[in-house]
């Protein structure tokens, strides 16, 4: 360590003792429950709890409703992801060039960053809406009859909107600070070297940026999984009878709505795996992005 | 040959350079960047000029561009008519919910951070290393993957509908802990090794050094920490039953229920609310734009 310390018997454990109070009871005690309840079986009606081994996690890796709902996290994740980071990029490049407005425009465009998912779902319900809502009269201009709630793909295709709407300002902030933070000297020698800024952009800027980006993928990816509930949970409006859902609703749905306990915990610790298996990967790349640095 | 040619090339290049970024305006990327604002502020001035028309003229006629003239009353209606089931809840009570919220949380998470990174940074004990695993632990199962056991042990606690039971689980994650366990480790040793030789202790040297050295810091990481806080759904969703402890984000869904019942729905209503509760968040983050980032972009490295 080449940090000068302190050194005291009590003093270090009085100073962590409130984080440590609160991690052991609001995070490791739920997550060992968790993990716990992942191998019983609980009769909702008389709280009796039968070990039954893998069965819940057999059951829920098995089951064609987890399978359908796991293709569909999947497919909505890579698109959020992908399509938020495109634009963001895209516009993080421009508001970096330009010189007039740039502060107008960076403030336009984070905006949304502080709208809350389930506001932003709450705003794509009335946008999709059947009676009112502008976007599907724009849908039906190219003879899309979309029915949000009624057909599985037209609800799929709203939450991927509003999911990735709601993130394209965090991508944007990011790359635009990535952007700015190249040094001047780089970009002049650059437009020296290479007329084309087209070709500039994607042998010079872009793999500059490579490590940002994939930094900011796994994060895009933990919101997608994660941090779209709300936006989810509105546009399916409670009652997700042939609606899309993801796998973090579905653990909610089964366990609150269904009772399902053992098997809402199962489908919890898979995807507690899931963001295990990010997190490694995100180290890694930390791990090279400091050697870029 | 080659030399000539390079020198030749740099002053016009530079020229080019110049005349790009300095002189003309960059039409392309104005293009863009217009696209963009179309895309984000689009929805929410519609959501918001929808607002303030009548739900019968929006039910008939969708969506509205333009002032309806009754924003004066929708508002009033949604801060201060009783709402909900128990006709308890009003907007306003809301609101104010939110900002406890989301201050508590933001503040909650500043102590009990600066507290622990502190001690991890600036002592040398035994158990460092393995408080230090358990922290990085929780950044790695959000709240949404354990929400139901979680449930229960608030339940147990005795903490349902109460701010504490709210709060504190919230807490929890540790990225308030890594952040500042970053910026202590870039504050220079020269300082504490001044501290010590003028007598300073661990207190002392936390209290008269770290603290007023913290504060641009601090107030980066409230601002972003108010947000995330404002804007929990998941959790308060679940938590609170008592519609006197409903938070505007949380209320949207009950507005989104009441509106799933009704002939004729009151569109205007739930997008102000929706417009009441993205309101205050995003003052925040435009008016305090510079410290927003910086924290946002520090707190992931």
């Amino acid at each position: 360590m080449d940090k000068a310390q302190f050194s005291s018997p009590w003093m270090p454990y009085l100073l962590l003792m409130p984080q440590m109070l609160i991690i052991a009871i609001f995070f490791l005690w739920p997550a060992a429950e968790a993990i716990r309840s992942s191998f019983f079986l609980e009769d909702p009606f008389f709280g009796k709890a039968t070990f039954v081994g893998i069965d819940n996690y057999r059951d829920a890796l098995t089951g064609s409703d987890y399978q359908r709902t796991a293709w569909f996290t999947a497919l909505f994740t890579i698109l959020v992801a992908l399509i938020s980071l495109g634009l963001g990029l895209m516009f993080a490049v421009s508001a970096d060039r330009v010189l007039r407005g740039q502060s107008t425009y960076k403030t336009l465009l984070m905006w949304v960053y502080a709208i809350a998912p389930p506001v932003a779902g709450l705003i794509g319900v009335m946008l999709f809406d059947q009676h009112i809502g502008p976007l599907v009269d724009f849908a039906a201009l190219f003879g899309w009859d979309m029915r949000i709630g009624v057909n599985y793909w037209d609800t799929g295709t709203a939450m991927i909107i509003v999911a990735t709407w709601k993130q394209i300002p965090y991508n944007f902030i990011f790359f635009l600070s990535g952007l700015q933070s190249i040094p001047s000297s780089v970009k002049e020698a650059a437009s020296i070297d290479c007329r084309s800024e087209f070709r500039r952009f994607w042998t010079i800027t872009f793999p500059l940026l490579a490590p940002t980006s994939f930094f900011l993928l796994i994060l895009n990816i933990t919101y997608a999984m994660f941090e779209t509930f709300g936006t989810i949970d509105l546009i399916v409006k409670d009652q997700p009878g042939n609606s899309p859902v993801t796998l973090v609703y579905k653990v909610y749905r089964d366990g609150f709505r269904g009772n399902d306990l053992g098997g809402s915990s199962a489908q919890s610790v898979i995807l507690m795996l899931i963001v295990l298996a990010l997190t490694i990967v995100q180290f890694r790349l930390i791990e090279r992005r400091v050697h870029y640095n | 040959m080659a030399t000539t040619e390079i020198e030749t090339d740099v002053p016009r290049a530079k020229a080019a350079l110049s005349r790009k970024s300095f002189g003309g305006v960059r039409v392309y990327d104005h293009i863009v960047l217009w696209v963009g604002v179309f895309l984000m502020m689009g929805p929410l001035i519609v959501a918001f000029t929808t607002s303030t028309f009548d739900h019968v003229l929006i039910h008939k006629e969708g969506m509205q561009l333009g002032w309806g003239g009754q924003f004066m009353e929708t508002y009033q209606t949604v801060l201060t008519q009783q709402g909900g089931f128990t006709g308890e809840v009003t907007g306003w009570l809301m609101t104010q919910n939110s900002f406890v919220l989301g201050i508590f949380f933001a503040l909650g998470k500043i102590v009990v951070s600066m507290l622990a990174a502190y001690a991890i940074v600036y002592f040398r004990f035994r158990a460092a290393t393995f408080c230090f695993w358990i922290i990085f632990l929780t950044l790695l199962l959000p709240l949404e993957v354990r929400i139901l056991p979680s449930y229960e042990v608030v339940q147990q606690l005795g903490l349902l509908n109460s701010y504490t039971g709210l709060i504190l689980p919230l807490i929890a994650s540790a990225t308030g802990t890594f952040f500042f366990r970053q910026f202590f480790k870039s504050v220079p040793n020269e300082l504490l090794e001044a501290a010590r030789i003028d007598g300073a202790g661990g207190w002392q040297f936390f209290v008269d050094m770290l603290i007023p050295l913290s504060k641009t810091m601090m107030a980066a990481i409230f601002i972003i920490m108010f947000v995330v806080g404002w804007n929990q759904y998941l959790w308060p969703t679940l938590m609170t039953t008592d519609e006197t402890y409903f938070t505007l984000v949380r209320g949207i869904k009950q507005i989104m229920q009441i509106m799933i019942g009704a002939d004729i729905p009151k569109y205007n209503e739930a997008l102000a609310m929706a417009v009441l509760a993205m309101l205050p968040p995003a003052l925040v983050i435009v008016i305090f734009q510079r410290m927003f980032i910086k924290g946002l972009v520090e707190q992931e490295k």
